[in-house]
Protein backbone atom coordinates (compact mmCIF):
# COMPACT_ATOMS: atom_id res chain seq x y z
CA UNK A 1 0.00 0.00 0.00
CA UNK A 2 1.96 3.85 -1.30
CA UNK A 3 2.00 5.99 1.86
CA UNK A 4 1.78 8.71 -0.73
CA UNK A 5 -0.57 8.97 -3.72
CA UNK A 6 -0.71 11.71 -6.60
CA UNK A 7 -3.35 11.26 -9.41
CA UNK A 8 -3.18 13.80 -11.67
CA UNK A 9 -2.23 16.62 -9.42
CA UNK A 10 -1.95 20.32 -10.30
CA UNK A 11 -1.67 23.65 -8.68
CA UNK A 12 -3.41 26.66 -9.11
CA UNK A 13 -1.83 30.23 -8.00
CA UNK A 14 -3.84 33.29 -9.21
CA UNK A 15 -5.59 31.27 -11.72
CA UNK A 16 -2.74 29.97 -13.50
CA UNK A 17 -1.70 26.19 -13.46
CA UNK A 18 1.62 26.02 -12.01
CA UNK A 19 2.84 22.35 -13.70
CA UNK A 20 1.75 19.84 -15.48
CA UNK A 21 -0.32 17.23 -13.70
CA UNK A 22 1.99 14.97 -11.82
CA UNK A 23 1.19 10.83 -11.03
CA UNK A 24 3.46 9.05 -8.48
CA UNK A 25 2.62 6.29 -5.93
CA UNK A 26 5.20 6.33 -2.98
CA UNK A 27 5.33 2.88 -0.97
CA UNK A 28 6.41 2.68 2.19
CA UNK A 29 10.83 3.66 2.27
CA UNK A 30 10.16 5.70 -1.11
CA UNK A 31 12.51 9.00 -1.23
CA UNK A 32 11.03 11.11 -3.69
CA UNK A 33 13.67 13.92 -4.74
CA UNK A 34 11.31 16.88 -6.30
CA UNK A 35 13.24 19.43 -8.71
CA UNK A 36 12.60 21.88 -10.88
CA UNK A 37 12.97 25.47 -11.32
CA UNK A 38 12.07 28.55 -9.20
CA UNK A 39 8.54 28.90 -9.02
CA UNK A 40 7.29 25.29 -10.66
CA UNK A 41 5.34 24.98 -7.65
CA UNK A 42 7.43 22.77 -5.12
CA UNK A 43 6.53 24.56 -2.14
CA UNK A 44 3.19 24.53 -3.42
CA UNK A 45 2.79 20.62 -4.28
CA UNK A 46 4.36 20.00 -0.70
CA UNK A 47 1.87 22.12 1.01
CA UNK A 48 -0.86 20.52 -0.80
CA UNK A 49 0.06 17.40 0.58
CA UNK A 50 0.32 19.19 3.91
CA UNK A 51 -3.28 20.42 3.72
CA UNK A 52 -2.12 23.60 4.03
CA UNK A 53 -2.94 24.64 0.13
CA UNK A 54 -6.08 23.69 -1.32
CA UNK A 55 -6.66 25.53 -5.36
CA UNK A 56 -5.65 21.83 -6.93
CA UNK A 57 -6.96 19.76 -9.44
CA UNK A 58 -6.51 15.74 -8.89
CA UNK A 59 -6.73 13.45 -6.20
CA UNK A 60 -4.04 12.70 -3.54
CA UNK A 61 -3.39 10.86 -0.61
CA UNK A 62 -1.38 11.11 1.92
CA UNK A 63 -0.08 8.72 5.19
CA UNK A 64 0.29 10.71 8.57
CA UNK A 65 2.78 13.66 8.14
CA UNK A 66 5.07 15.80 9.10
CA UNK A 67 5.62 19.22 7.31
CA UNK A 68 9.02 21.56 7.64
CA UNK A 69 8.34 24.41 5.56
CA UNK A 70 11.31 27.17 4.95
CA UNK A 71 10.83 28.51 8.13
CA UNK A 72 11.67 25.80 11.31
CA UNK A 73 8.51 26.05 12.86
CA UNK A 74 10.13 26.77 16.43
CA UNK A 75 8.85 29.76 18.93
CA UNK A 76 11.71 31.81 19.71
CA UNK A 77 11.23 32.47 23.47
CA UNK A 78 11.12 28.81 24.08
CA UNK A 79 14.27 26.66 23.84
CA UNK A 80 14.69 23.31 22.31
CA UNK A 81 13.11 21.10 25.15
CA UNK A 82 10.44 23.31 25.62
CA UNK A 83 9.78 23.74 21.64
CA UNK A 84 9.97 19.73 21.17
CA UNK A 85 7.82 19.46 24.18
CA UNK A 86 5.26 21.32 22.86
CA UNK A 87 5.00 20.00 19.43
CA UNK A 88 4.80 16.74 21.14
CA UNK A 89 1.77 17.74 23.15
CA UNK A 90 -0.24 19.35 20.47
CA UNK A 91 -0.12 15.96 18.00
CA UNK A 92 -1.16 13.85 21.35
CA UNK A 93 1.84 11.96 22.13
CA UNK A 94 3.51 11.14 25.17
CA UNK A 95 7.45 11.74 25.33
CA UNK A 96 9.44 11.80 27.94
CA UNK A 97 12.84 13.96 29.02
CA UNK A 98 15.30 11.34 27.81
CA UNK A 99 13.82 10.97 24.33
CA UNK A 100 13.92 14.71 23.55
CA UNK A 101 17.59 15.09 25.07
CA UNK A 102 18.67 12.00 23.09
CA UNK A 103 16.78 13.24 19.64
CA UNK A 104 19.02 16.61 20.48
CA UNK A 105 21.99 14.48 20.96
CA UNK A 106 21.47 13.03 17.87
CA UNK A 107 21.34 16.52 16.05
CA UNK A 108 24.37 17.88 18.07
CA UNK A 109 22.67 20.63 20.04
CA UNK A 110 22.44 18.78 23.39
CA UNK A 111 24.67 21.68 24.50
CA UNK A 112 22.26 24.73 23.43
CA UNK A 113 19.18 22.52 24.74
CA UNK A 114 18.47 25.02 27.27
CA UNK A 115 19.02 28.46 24.98
CA UNK A 116 16.04 30.28 23.66
CA UNK A 117 15.90 29.52 19.92
CA UNK A 118 16.49 33.05 19.10
CA UNK A 119 19.66 32.98 20.13
CA UNK A 120 20.62 29.65 17.47
CA UNK A 121 21.91 30.23 14.48
CA UNK A 122 19.64 29.29 10.92
CA UNK A 123 21.61 26.23 10.92
CA UNK A 124 21.51 25.24 14.90
CA UNK A 125 17.40 26.04 14.45
CA UNK A 126 16.94 23.56 11.46
CA UNK A 127 18.90 20.94 13.46
CA UNK A 128 16.38 21.49 16.17
CA UNK A 129 13.63 21.15 13.59
CA UNK A 130 15.36 17.69 12.65
CA UNK A 131 15.03 16.59 16.06
CA UNK A 132 11.53 17.47 15.94
CA UNK A 133 11.33 15.27 12.87
CA UNK A 134 12.83 12.17 14.59
CA UNK A 135 9.99 12.64 17.41
CA UNK A 136 7.49 13.04 15.97
CA UNK A 137 5.59 9.52 14.81
CA UNK A 138 4.57 10.51 11.23
CA UNK A 139 4.81 8.17 8.52
CA UNK A 140 5.48 10.58 5.48
CA UNK A 141 8.40 13.24 5.94
CA UNK A 142 7.28 16.62 3.72
CA UNK A 143 10.11 18.43 3.34
CA UNK A 144 10.86 22.19 1.82
CA UNK A 145 14.06 22.51 1.00
CA UNK A 146 15.84 20.53 3.64
CA UNK A 147 19.36 21.14 2.96
CA UNK A 148 18.71 25.02 3.68
CA UNK A 149 21.64 26.66 6.33
CA UNK A 150 22.96 23.00 6.96
CA UNK A 151 26.69 22.55 7.33
CA UNK A 152 28.17 19.50 5.51
CA UNK A 153 28.14 17.08 8.88
CA UNK A 154 24.23 18.06 8.99
CA UNK A 155 23.76 17.76 5.56
CA UNK A 156 25.19 13.73 6.29
CA UNK A 157 23.24 13.64 9.25
CA UNK A 158 19.71 14.42 7.38
CA UNK A 159 21.01 11.90 4.94
CA UNK A 160 21.31 9.12 7.15
CA UNK A 161 18.01 10.31 9.11
CA UNK A 162 15.64 10.03 6.00
CA UNK A 163 17.67 6.52 5.20
CA UNK A 164 16.88 5.79 8.46
CA UNK A 165 13.19 6.64 8.21
CA UNK A 166 12.13 5.06 5.28
CA UNK A 167 13.98 1.88 6.19
CA UNK A 168 11.55 2.15 9.37
CA UNK A 169 8.70 1.98 6.78
CA UNK A 170 7.93 5.56 6.31
CA UNK A 171 8.79 7.77 3.15
CA UNK A 172 9.95 10.52 2.43
CA UNK A 173 8.87 13.48 0.21
CA UNK A 174 11.36 16.65 -0.67
CA UNK A 175 11.89 19.44 -2.66
CA UNK A 176 15.25 20.41 -3.12
CA UNK A 177 17.83 22.15 -5.94
CA UNK A 178 20.83 20.78 -5.11
CA UNK A 179 20.67 16.72 -5.13
CA UNK A 180 20.40 14.74 -1.84
CA UNK A 181 22.97 12.36 -2.02
CA UNK A 182 20.50 8.99 -1.67
CA UNK A 183 20.98 6.00 -4.04
CA UNK A 184 17.38 4.66 -4.16
CA UNK A 185 15.94 7.66 -4.27
CA UNK A 186 13.25 8.84 -7.47
CA UNK A 187 13.22 11.78 -9.02
CA UNK A 188 9.73 13.75 -9.31
CA UNK A 189 10.48 16.88 -12.11
CA UNK A 190 8.23 19.76 -12.16
CA UNK A 191 7.58 21.37 -15.39
CA UNK A 192 6.25 24.99 -15.42
CA UNK A 193 3.26 26.01 -17.12
CA UNK A 194 3.39 29.84 -16.20
CA UNK A 195 2.32 31.08 -19.77
CA UNK A 196 -0.68 29.59 -19.55
CA UNK A 197 -3.67 31.70 -18.33
CA UNK B 1 -2.73 18.36 26.82
CA UNK B 2 -4.51 21.48 27.59
CA UNK B 3 -2.23 21.85 30.60
CA UNK B 4 0.41 21.97 28.64
CA UNK B 5 -0.80 24.59 26.32
CA UNK B 6 -1.61 27.18 28.88
CA UNK B 7 1.95 26.36 30.08
CA UNK B 8 3.50 27.48 26.96
CA UNK B 9 1.01 30.22 26.50
CA UNK B 10 2.14 31.61 29.93
CA UNK B 11 6.04 30.99 29.23
CA UNK B 12 5.95 33.06 25.88
CA UNK B 13 4.01 35.70 28.09
CA UNK B 14 5.95 36.46 31.17
CA UNK B 15 9.37 36.01 28.46
CA UNK B 16 7.60 38.84 26.20
CA UNK B 17 7.08 41.06 28.39
CA UNK B 18 6.56 44.05 26.50
CA UNK B 19 3.25 42.55 25.47
CA UNK B 20 2.02 42.50 28.62
CA UNK B 21 3.11 45.47 29.53
CA UNK B 22 2.46 47.73 26.55
CA UNK B 23 -1.20 47.52 26.28
CA UNK B 24 -1.50 48.07 30.59
CA UNK B 25 0.71 51.52 29.71
CA UNK B 26 -1.43 52.35 26.94
CA UNK B 27 -4.67 52.38 28.93
CA UNK B 28 -3.24 53.65 32.39
CA UNK B 29 -2.41 56.70 30.59
CA UNK B 30 -5.12 57.04 28.32
CA UNK B 31 -7.31 57.89 30.93
CA UNK B 32 -4.75 59.56 33.28
CA UNK B 33 -4.71 62.27 30.05
CA UNK B 34 -8.52 62.58 30.16
CA UNK B 35 -8.57 62.94 33.82
CA UNK B 36 -5.46 65.56 33.75
CA UNK B 37 -7.73 67.27 30.97
CA UNK B 38 -11.14 67.26 32.09
CA UNK B 39 -12.61 69.89 34.54
CA UNK B 40 -11.85 68.71 38.38
CA UNK B 41 -15.67 69.46 39.32
CA UNK B 42 -19.03 69.11 37.80
CA UNK B 43 -21.53 67.27 35.76
CA UNK B 44 -19.81 66.54 32.78
CA UNK B 45 -16.73 64.89 33.71
CA UNK B 46 -18.59 61.50 35.42
CA UNK B 47 -21.20 61.73 32.44
CA UNK B 48 -18.88 60.75 29.90
CA UNK B 49 -16.22 59.07 32.15
CA UNK B 50 -17.91 55.33 31.40
CA UNK B 51 -17.99 56.02 27.42
CA UNK B 52 -14.06 56.76 27.88
CA UNK B 53 -13.76 53.87 29.91
CA UNK B 54 -14.96 51.64 27.58
CA UNK B 55 -13.10 53.28 24.83
CA UNK B 56 -10.00 52.69 26.09
CA UNK B 57 -10.97 49.24 27.02
CA UNK B 58 -11.73 48.80 23.03
CA UNK B 59 -8.45 50.81 21.91
CA UNK B 60 -6.44 49.04 24.39
CA UNK B 61 -7.51 45.21 23.19
CA UNK B 62 -7.53 46.16 19.49
CA UNK B 63 -3.32 47.12 20.00
CA UNK B 64 -2.79 43.55 21.80
CA UNK B 65 -4.62 42.10 18.94
CA UNK B 66 -2.58 42.47 16.24
CA UNK B 67 -0.05 40.48 17.59
CA UNK B 68 -2.13 37.56 18.67
CA UNK B 69 -1.21 35.30 16.01
CA UNK B 70 1.23 37.22 14.36
CA UNK B 71 4.41 35.32 15.79
CA UNK B 72 3.51 32.19 14.87
CA UNK B 73 2.57 32.89 11.67
CA UNK B 74 5.92 34.49 10.69
CA UNK B 75 8.25 31.64 12.61
CA UNK B 76 5.93 28.99 10.89
CA UNK B 77 4.20 27.62 14.35
CA UNK B 78 0.92 27.94 13.30
CA UNK B 79 1.49 25.97 10.21
CA UNK B 80 2.75 23.21 12.23
CA UNK B 81 -0.22 23.33 14.63
CA UNK B 82 -2.42 22.65 11.41
CA UNK B 83 -0.24 19.68 10.08
CA UNK B 84 0.12 18.12 13.49
CA UNK B 85 -1.80 19.00 16.12
CA UNK B 86 -4.75 16.43 16.78
CA UNK B 87 -7.08 19.58 17.69
CA UNK B 88 -5.75 23.01 16.11
CA UNK B 89 -8.92 24.44 17.58
CA UNK B 90 -7.83 24.06 21.08
CA UNK B 91 -4.55 25.70 20.53
CA UNK B 92 -6.56 28.35 19.25
CA UNK B 93 -9.06 28.75 21.90
CA UNK B 94 -6.04 28.72 24.83
CA UNK B 95 -4.09 30.89 22.62
CA UNK B 96 -7.48 33.44 22.95
CA UNK B 97 -8.56 33.02 26.37
CA UNK B 98 -4.60 33.94 27.46
CA UNK B 99 -4.59 37.06 25.35
CA UNK B 100 -7.98 37.59 27.61
CA UNK B 101 -6.04 37.45 30.41
CA UNK B 102 -3.46 39.47 29.70
CA UNK B 103 -5.97 42.35 28.94
CA UNK B 104 -9.43 41.72 29.92
CA UNK B 105 -8.32 40.28 32.99
CA UNK B 106 -5.81 42.71 34.09
CA UNK B 107 -8.52 45.45 33.11
CA UNK B 108 -10.56 43.97 35.23
CA UNK B 109 -8.51 44.59 37.91
CA UNK B 110 -7.05 47.68 37.21
CA UNK B 111 -10.85 48.77 36.83
CA UNK B 112 -11.23 51.01 40.67
CA UNK B 113 -8.29 52.45 40.13
CA UNK B 114 -9.36 53.72 36.64
CA UNK B 115 -12.50 54.19 37.62
CA UNK B 116 -11.67 56.51 40.42
CA UNK B 117 -9.75 58.34 38.12
CA UNK B 118 -12.42 59.38 36.12
CA UNK B 119 -14.06 60.71 39.07
CA UNK B 120 -16.76 57.81 39.36
CA UNK B 121 -17.96 57.14 42.84
CA UNK B 122 -16.74 54.71 45.16
CA UNK B 123 -19.95 52.85 45.65
CA UNK B 124 -20.00 52.32 41.46
CA UNK B 125 -17.06 50.51 41.61
CA UNK B 126 -18.45 47.26 42.04
CA UNK B 127 -20.35 47.61 38.70
CA UNK B 128 -17.33 48.86 36.55
CA UNK B 129 -15.32 45.84 37.72
CA UNK B 130 -18.60 43.52 36.69
CA UNK B 131 -19.66 45.14 33.74
CA UNK B 132 -15.76 44.89 32.56
CA UNK B 133 -15.43 41.20 33.56
CA UNK B 134 -18.65 40.32 31.68
CA UNK B 135 -17.80 42.32 28.55
CA UNK B 136 -14.64 42.07 27.97
CA UNK B 137 -14.58 38.18 27.13
CA UNK B 138 -16.32 39.20 23.98
CA UNK B 139 -13.87 41.71 22.58
CA UNK B 140 -11.30 39.49 22.42
CA UNK B 141 -13.18 36.00 21.47
CA UNK B 142 -14.57 38.81 18.52
CA UNK B 143 -11.39 40.35 17.99
CA UNK B 144 -9.64 37.03 17.46
CA UNK B 145 -11.60 36.44 14.37
CA UNK B 146 -10.59 39.40 13.19
CA UNK B 147 -6.67 38.95 13.97
CA UNK B 148 -6.74 35.46 12.61
CA UNK B 149 -8.23 36.97 8.72
CA UNK B 150 -5.55 39.64 9.21
CA UNK B 151 -2.51 37.67 10.44
CA UNK B 152 -0.95 37.39 6.71
CA UNK B 153 -1.04 41.05 5.81
CA UNK B 154 1.93 42.74 7.41
CA UNK B 155 0.77 46.11 8.02
CA UNK B 156 -2.94 44.67 9.04
CA UNK B 157 -3.26 46.96 11.52
CA UNK B 158 -5.69 49.07 10.26
CA UNK B 159 -8.00 46.61 8.49
CA UNK B 160 -8.15 44.95 11.54
CA UNK B 161 -9.63 47.74 13.12
CA UNK B 162 -12.14 47.69 10.28
CA UNK B 163 -13.20 44.65 11.16
CA UNK B 164 -13.48 44.32 14.56
CA UNK B 165 -14.65 47.76 16.10
CA UNK B 166 -18.19 47.39 14.01
CA UNK B 167 -18.01 44.05 16.07
CA UNK B 168 -17.64 45.63 19.17
CA UNK B 169 -20.30 48.30 19.48
CA UNK B 170 -23.29 45.89 21.52
CA UNK B 171 -20.59 45.61 23.94
CA UNK B 172 -19.86 49.34 24.08
CA UNK B 173 -23.55 49.97 23.91
CA UNK B 174 -24.30 47.52 27.04
CA UNK B 175 -20.55 48.36 28.92
CA UNK B 176 -21.42 51.80 28.95
CA UNK B 177 -24.75 51.75 29.85
CA UNK B 178 -24.69 49.54 32.45
CA UNK B 179 -22.46 51.85 34.31
CA UNK B 180 -24.44 55.15 33.28
CA UNK B 181 -27.23 53.48 34.69
CA UNK B 182 -25.33 52.76 37.77
CA UNK B 183 -24.49 56.36 38.40
CA UNK B 184 -27.58 57.69 37.61
CA UNK B 185 -29.48 55.67 39.85
CA UNK B 186 -31.57 53.26 37.86
CA UNK B 187 -31.43 49.32 37.30
CA UNK B 188 -28.61 48.18 35.23
CA UNK B 189 -29.49 44.44 35.33
CA UNK B 190 -30.65 43.76 31.93
CA UNK B 191 -27.26 45.59 30.56
CA UNK B 192 -25.07 42.94 32.97
CA UNK B 193 -27.29 40.02 31.07
CA UNK B 194 -26.74 41.11 27.63
CA UNK B 195 -22.98 41.34 28.35
CA UNK B 196 -22.96 38.06 29.49
CA UNK B 197 -24.86 36.71 26.76
CA UNK B 198 -22.69 38.44 24.34
CA UNK B 199 -19.37 37.29 25.38
CA UNK B 200 -21.38 33.49 25.70
CA UNK B 201 -22.43 34.10 22.10
CA UNK B 202 -19.16 34.98 21.17
CA UNK B 203 -16.71 32.32 23.09
CA UNK B 204 -19.43 29.70 20.86
CA UNK B 205 -18.53 31.42 17.67
CA UNK B 206 -15.47 33.83 17.98
CA UNK B 207 -12.54 30.72 18.90
CA UNK B 208 -13.99 28.80 15.91
CA UNK B 209 -14.64 31.04 13.33
CA UNK B 210 -10.70 32.18 14.15
CA UNK B 211 -9.60 28.66 13.29
CA UNK B 212 -10.58 29.20 10.36
CA UNK B 213 -9.97 32.31 8.95
CA UNK B 214 -6.02 31.29 10.26
CA UNK B 215 -6.54 28.32 8.28
CA UNK B 216 -7.87 30.78 4.93
CA UNK B 217 -4.64 32.94 6.50
CA UNK B 218 -2.45 29.82 5.78
CA UNK B 219 -3.80 28.65 2.20
CA UNK B 220 -3.06 32.25 1.15
CA UNK B 221 0.58 32.62 1.60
Amino acid sequence: MSLVELHEISCRRDNITLFDPVSIAVPAGGKVEMSGPNGAGKTTLLRTLAGLFQQYEGTFSCSTHLFQGHRPGLDELLDAVENLQWHASIAGQTVNENEILEALERVGMISRALVPVARLSQGQQRRVAMARWQLSGARVWLLDEPLTALDTDAQELLVSMIQEHCAGGGAAVYATHTPVKLDDKVELRLSPRGDQA
Amino acid sequence: MIGSLFRRELTVLLRNRANLVNPLAFMFLGILLFAVASPAQGEGRVLYAPAILWLIVLLTNLLSLDGLFRRDYDNGVLEQIYTSADVPFMVVLVRIIVQWMSTGLVMVLLAPVLGLLLGIDGGDLLIVVMALLLGTPALSFLGAVGASLTVGFSRGGVLLGLLVLPLYLPVLIFGASAIQEQISGAGNTAQLYWLGVISMLSLTIGPLAATAGLKISLQMQ
